[in-house]
């Protein structure tokens, strides 16, 4: 579970993903022939971070704080409303039709329901050679069958099942072929948006363990968005928790796991489920109130604090920045951010 | 060692989905019944002397509604003209119509219907208000207004000009139903993971919209298709009836059945004769849509 800091890439390295400031609003109109906006959802809301070849940010959060859209944006499946995307220093949301199909080749995504995102009328080879045939000049066509199945054999399945059709494949199996095709252009960097969560518990590790595997031989750098916080620890170098499209605290695992200074990441991970009886009961559950807010209606100031036990007067109208707190040593934005984790605190 | 070899290759060998429709369609009995008996149909309609010496212009008045028998198996008409020459001469007119209609709708509305589907907003509504306008008119009245106009009694149009106008006015009036089904296919995978994936790997427009939209509208279309042909070589009776459509002296199933509508008490083979043979070709071709959609998908092989 925690052997993943001895992963770490090299710091030095250039990131090969500079992300800054980046927005999406979705315009909320009105109206069939005269559209009229009034308001907007604003599913991310200034998400900034970097990566590194061979590193893993974990991106946890609740449903609709935005983990999907982001990893849209990265992908190039949405355009930001604004901000900056950085594959290996070129902006891909100022390319042109060509440079941003040159980019796709740097970074790809793995899908979260595999029953949805291999096409039912394709067979296994010819949905693992789509990325051959859209980038023609990366393999001459007569070598594209020999490289699916090279990449079949490369995510553990047999590579004389190219003629397969995806019914035929259970769930995890269903998600290696996402996970070749993903792989077929050698991207450095792959956008994995929940790729074990539609997955059985236990074949989830399996696929995880394809990820560690094929992260070290190829050198490749992962987002990882999740809902699943012990996933995420077992898999990730760096942590950020999004909370109503923002960035709320980012760490390397163990700050975040073990030292937690966000009240929202306190209780998310007070919410993980214990295996180990013994001290099972000194440990209090924190227990939020209420819904996530609408995201086309945030709260004024800091977003949570509508569900916070320690919002104050200040909360309401000041925003807390992404930045080192007194007293704790990652960035958190909160305005009373605690060191370590003290779950049970006055609730 | 060599024949493990050429086993392994053969195993390998590039497959898609067309191939292995082709493979599961070889070893269907309905598909080689359907096929044989459309073959049969449009051999008819190319080249009726094979199948009659008679002319079915001939008329024989003394001898009219005469029952079958060993010299006319069909029996005559009303006017005395041989049943079995006219039906056999009847193909050319109906099977070309109803083809053709169906090929020329399944084609546009199809087509149309992806790109409504695809393109969304403006082009979208466009499409489908146009078409809902279309539907929005009663058919027949429709092809009344359109075929009196183009192609009057009065005006002396030949055949071949009919046809096309019965076709085309067919079509104009049909393909927003197609193009309906194709939309609502092509919608709900619109948005399914495989496209998203398909986009993040740079595929275009045409790509996405032919390789990953059309196969899943081409199952029901294909139905839908394989009942249009009998819709329309009965659309085409019904506007012969009417006086709008293919006229006499032009021989098809539709002129037949309408004109022996009147006499069907007294002589129901003039009816039944012409009817079966319509029959026959419409369930010839709901076979073979049947057996095409089923070999299209994967899942159900």
């Amino acid at each position: 579970m925690t052997q993943s800091g001895e992963r770490g890439p090299a710091p030095s390295a250039e990131p090969v993903l500079e992300v800054r400031d980046l927005v999406k609003h979705y315009p909320i109109t009105r109206g069939i022939l005269f559209q009229r906006s009034y308001g907007a959802v604003q599913a991310v809301d200034g998400v900034s971070f970097d990566l590194r070849p061979g590193e893993t940010l974990g991106v946890v959060g609740e449903s609709g704080s935005g983990k999907s859209t982001l990893a849209k944006m990265l992908i190039g499946l949405e355009g930001p409303t604004s901000g900056s995307i950085k594959v290996h220093g070129k902006d891909i949301t100022e390319l042109d039709r060509r440079g941003a199909k040159r980019m796709r080749r740097d970074i790809q995504m793995i899908f979260q329901d595999p029953y949805t995102s291999l096409n039912p009328r394709m067979t296994v080879g010819d949905i693992i050679c789509e990325p051959f045939e859209i980038h023609g000049d990366v393999l001459p066509s007569s070598e594209r069958r020999g490289r699916a199945q090279e990449l079949l054999e490369v995510v553990g399945l047999n590579p004389e099942h190219i003629n397969r059709y995806p019914h035929q494949f259970s769930g995890g199996q269903r998600q290696r072929i996402g996970i070749a095709r993903a792989l077929a252009l050698r991207p450095s960097i792959l956008v994995c948006d929940e790729p074990v969560s539609a997955l059985d518990v236990s074949i989830q590790a399996q696929v995880i363990n394809l990820l560690i595997k094929l992260q070290k031989e190829f050198g490749l750098a992962y987002v990882f968005i999740a809902h699943d916080l012990s996933v995420v620890r077992h898999i990730s170098d760096r942590v950020s928790v999004m909370y109503l499209g923002r960035f709320v605290e980012s760490g390397t695992d163990t700050e975040i796991y073990d030292h937690a200074s966000h009240p929202y990441s306190q209780a998310l991970l007070s919410a993980v489920p214990n295996p180990t009886p013994v001290g099972r009961e000194s440990r209090q559950r924190i227990l939020l109130s209420g819904d996530v807010p609408s995201p086309a209606d945030p709260p004024s100031g800091c977003r949570f604090r509508t569900r916070c036990w320690k919002a104050e007067e200040i909360c309401s109208t000041d925003d807390p920045e992404l930045t080192v707190r007194p007293g704790s040593d990652h960035p958190s934005a909160c305005h009373f951010a605690e060191g370590p984790l003290e779950v049970g605190g006055p609730r | 060692m060599s024949e493990q070899l050429a086993q392994v290759s053969t195993s390998t060998r590039p497959r898609g989905l067309w191939d292995d429709a082709w493979d599961e369609l070889k070893g269907r009995p309905i598909f080689w019944i359907s096929s044989v008996l459309i073959l049969l149909f449009i051999l008819m309609a190319a080249f009726p002397t094979l199948f009659t010496r008679v002319d079915p212009h001939v008329a024989d008045l003394s001898r009219s509604m005469e029952e079958p028998s060993a010299e006319h198996w069909f029996g005559l008409d009303r006017q005395g003209r041989d049943v079995f020459a006219r039906t056999i001469h009847g193909a050319r007119a109906s099977i070309i119509v109803g083809l053709a209609a169906t090929l020329v709708t399944t084609l546009i509305g199809g087509l149309l219907g992806i790109l409504a589907a695809y393109l969304g907003g403006w082009a979208d509504t466009l499409i489908s208000r146009l078409g809902e306008i279309l539907l929005g008119l009663p058919f027949v009245l429709g092809a009344i207004i359109i075929l009196t106009t183009f192609a009057g009694a009065q005006s002396g149009a030949g055949p071949a000009l009919v046809i096309t106008l019965v076709v085309g006015t067919l079509t104009l009036l049909s393909w927003p139903l197609v193009a309906r089904i194709a939309r609502s296919a092509a919608y709900s995978v619109k948005h399914a993971d495989y496209v998203q994936a398909a986009r993040a790997l740079g595929a275009g427009p045409f790509r996405i919209m032919f390789r990953h939209l059309l196969p899943n509208v081409m199952a029901p279309v294909i139905v839908y298709g394989s009942l249009m042909v009998a819709t329309f070589i009965s659309a085409e009776a019904t506007l012969s009836f009417l006086g709008v459509g293919l006229r006499p002296p032009v021989v098809s199933w539709g002129v037949a059945i309408s004109e022996a509508g009147d006499y069907i008490r007294q002589a129901f083979f003039l009816t039944a004769f012409p009817t079966a043979f319509l029959c026959v070709t419409v369930l010839a071709f709901v076979m073979l849509g049947d057996a095409i959609r089923d070999a299209l998908d994967p899942k159900l092989r």
